[in-house]
């Protein structure tokens, strides 16, 4: 069951004063996140990560189409007591200490007062920083306001927690221990939306993901299936004949690379079959055969230049 | 949703306020303004007492605008500025009751500043009659007078940081305010021009600029004159019409805006 769900949805900026222009900072967004699934929002800056996600949480509104969460269109205040949200580079009341801004955090749920104590120590003690709990804000550091972020974003223990860029400004440790508390999130059923430029956490901790390029999805879905959309075998071969290499460029997913006679060509799972049987005939000798790995990283750059191509031409 | 979450936000704003040093500093100017109209009374011989209340209603008026002008102005603006609204707003709170919060939580504010203020004056008072007289009991309509123009600036400065940055709020809400005061100069302008153009103009002036004159009583309260009830309940009820309106135009200008 789809709990995050965005239709068509597009958002238009107006540019400029006295000549208005407009920048569409999304373009028909429509993507589905399901119960309890960790799904990751990736794409370079700029491309409308962080727009999605205040439109999911009501701070600008959409130009067009709609976006609801578990059934509720986005903004109502109602939704907000299943929902949690850490925004990107978070700012805190720095008058407060952690203890008091969780507080004041907490009166906006229907908790008693016992229990907003409770969820209080329990979520510092969780973000590592419950030695802090009497420290003004404004003597932390990034990475300590970025953990109150989380902190303040799970403090009610929500069904769905939004974050925006959760691992910005953390050192290693910190990126490591939110990526334990982002995979507990998951373990007690909670669905995590995150986005981040981030590869390798997207990697390790995302069911799903989606891929956004200059406000367009250009791929959405889960790694192992778009990493095997992507894998093939890279072949090196002697070629003779100049027809049969004109057929291997055919093939080919890159360009043929050629040097001294030989020839590295790439070719998909699909198209193995056809480069084995071209291999069969005279004027062409196989010399190697690898199966090669795409990382996400091949894939997301792949997408982005594809997408790019595309809206150039 | 309740009335607690207004209550909340408002309750917050009145603590960042009170954490804020700049407040202490303009309390404390004001309550040696109103002590050094002591010396002014020394000098003054038998107007010492109308001395102090017009120094002291004016101190308390003129710090008091200051801090609502100060703080007013980065009520909205700040929280936007700084991005802390944004983990504000998505708890389960309307941007309405953040507006209405907020308003309140500086009236509060100046509500506390002008109790301390004021009981500076009545002590000062204290000091210089030795005794307190049934007239003194003007100066507390007088002081009620101050928090209600107080409160429609707060109201002002609001609804300009809705839109404006900190410094445009600031002037917009000064130059509202001064031209505000000789409301009733305005009035009197129209009356006896012979203009058309400007006959209508300044009655426009009048009636869509809040008017700040009619809330200004310290020289009379100051020569001991009453003041009528009905004044007083005119003035309340212009207050919260005017006030009222500001902030309902604040809401639904901040209830449209993109947090960028």
């Amino acid at each position: 069951m789809s709990v995050i769900a965005t239709n068509d949805l597009s958002k238009d900026y107006r540019l400029g004063f006295w000549r208005e222009r407009t920048f569409r900072a999304l373009d028909r967004l429509s993507l589905q996140v399901e119960r309890g699934e960790v799904f990751g929002f990736l794409g370079p800056n700029g491309a409308g990560k962080t727009t999605t996600l205040k439109i999911l949480t009501g701070l600008i509104f959409p130009t067009a189409g709609t976006a609801t969460i578990l059934g509720r269109p986005v903004g109502e205040p109602e939704t907000f007591l299943q929902v949690g949200y850490l925004p990107e580079n978070p700012y805190f009341y720095d008058y407060l200490t952690p203890q008091e801004l969780l507080d004041y955090f907490a009166r906006f749920y229907r908790m008693t007062a016992p229990e907003r104590r409770r969820r209080r120590d329990v979520v510092l003690e969780q973000v590592g920083i419950s030695e802090f709990r009497h420290l003004a804000l404004r003597k932390f550091s990034k990475g300590m306001l970025q953990r109150i972020g989380i902190a303040q974003a799970i403090l009610h223990n929500p069904e769905i927690v939004l974050l925006d860029e959760p691992m910005s400004g953390l050192d290693p440790v910190g990126r490591r221990e939110v990526r334990q508390l982002i995979l507990q999130l998951k373990t007690a059923g909670k669905t995590v939306f995150f986005s981040t430029h981030i590869l390798s956490d997207a990697e390790a901790l995302c069911d799903r993901v989606a891929i956004l390029n200059r406000g367009k999805l250009v791929g959405v879905g889960r790694i192992a299936e778009l990493l095997q959309q992507q894998s093939g075998y890279e072949a090196v071969l002697e070629c003779a004949a100049p027809d049969l290499l004109a057929q291997l460029k055919l093939l080919a997913a890159q360009d043929v690379v050629g040097s001294g006679g030989q020839y590295r060509v790439e070719v998909s799972e699909e198209k193995l079959r056809r480069l084995l049987d071209l291999c069969r005939q005279d004027g062409l000798r196989l010399i190697s055969l690898n199966p090669v790995r795409f990382s996400l990283e091949d894939l997301f750059v792949g997408m982005l230049q594809e997408s790019d191509h595309r809206n150039v031409s | 949703m309740r009335f607690s979450q207004t209550l909340v936000i408002a309750l917050n704003t009145f603590r960042e306020a009170v954490r804020d040093r700049v407040l202490y500093n303009l309390v404390a100017f004001a309550l040696i303004l109103i002590a050094s109209a002591i010396l002014f009374g020394e000098i003054s011989i038998g107007i010492q007492k109308m001395i102090l209340i017009n120094i002291g209603l004016s101190s308390i008026s003129v710090f008091g605008l200051l801090i609502a002008i100060f703080l007013g102005i980065g009520l909205v603006y700040k929280e936007i500025e700084r991005r802390s609204l944004y983990s504000l707003l998505s708890k389960p709170v309307r941007r309405s009751q953040f507006v209405v919060g907020k308003f309140l939580g500086l009236n509060l504010t100046l509500l506390v500043n002008t109790v301390f203020m004021s009981a500076g004056l009545w002590a000062a008072l204290y000091y210089v009659s030795r005794a307190f007289v049934p007239q003194d009991l003007s100066i507390w309509v007088a002081m009620y007078f101050i928090l209600l123009q107080l409160s429609l600036v707060t109201a002002l400065c609001l609804f300009f940081s809705c839109f404006s940055t900190p410094v445009l709020s600031a002037i917009f809400t000064f130059v509202f305010y001064v031209v505000g005061s000789f409301s009733a100069d305005i009035r009197t302008f129209g009356e006896l021009t012979e203009s058309p153009v400007l006959k209508a103009a300044s009655t426009v002036l009048y009636y869509l600029l809040p008017n700040f004159s009619d809330f200004n009583i310290s020289a009379w309260v100051s020569h001991g004159q009453p003041v009528s009830g009905r004044l007083v309940l005119l003035n309340t009820l212009y207050a919260v019409l005017y006030g009222g309106f500001l902030v309902g135009a604040s809401v639904m200008i901040f209830s449209r805006k993109d947090l960028k």
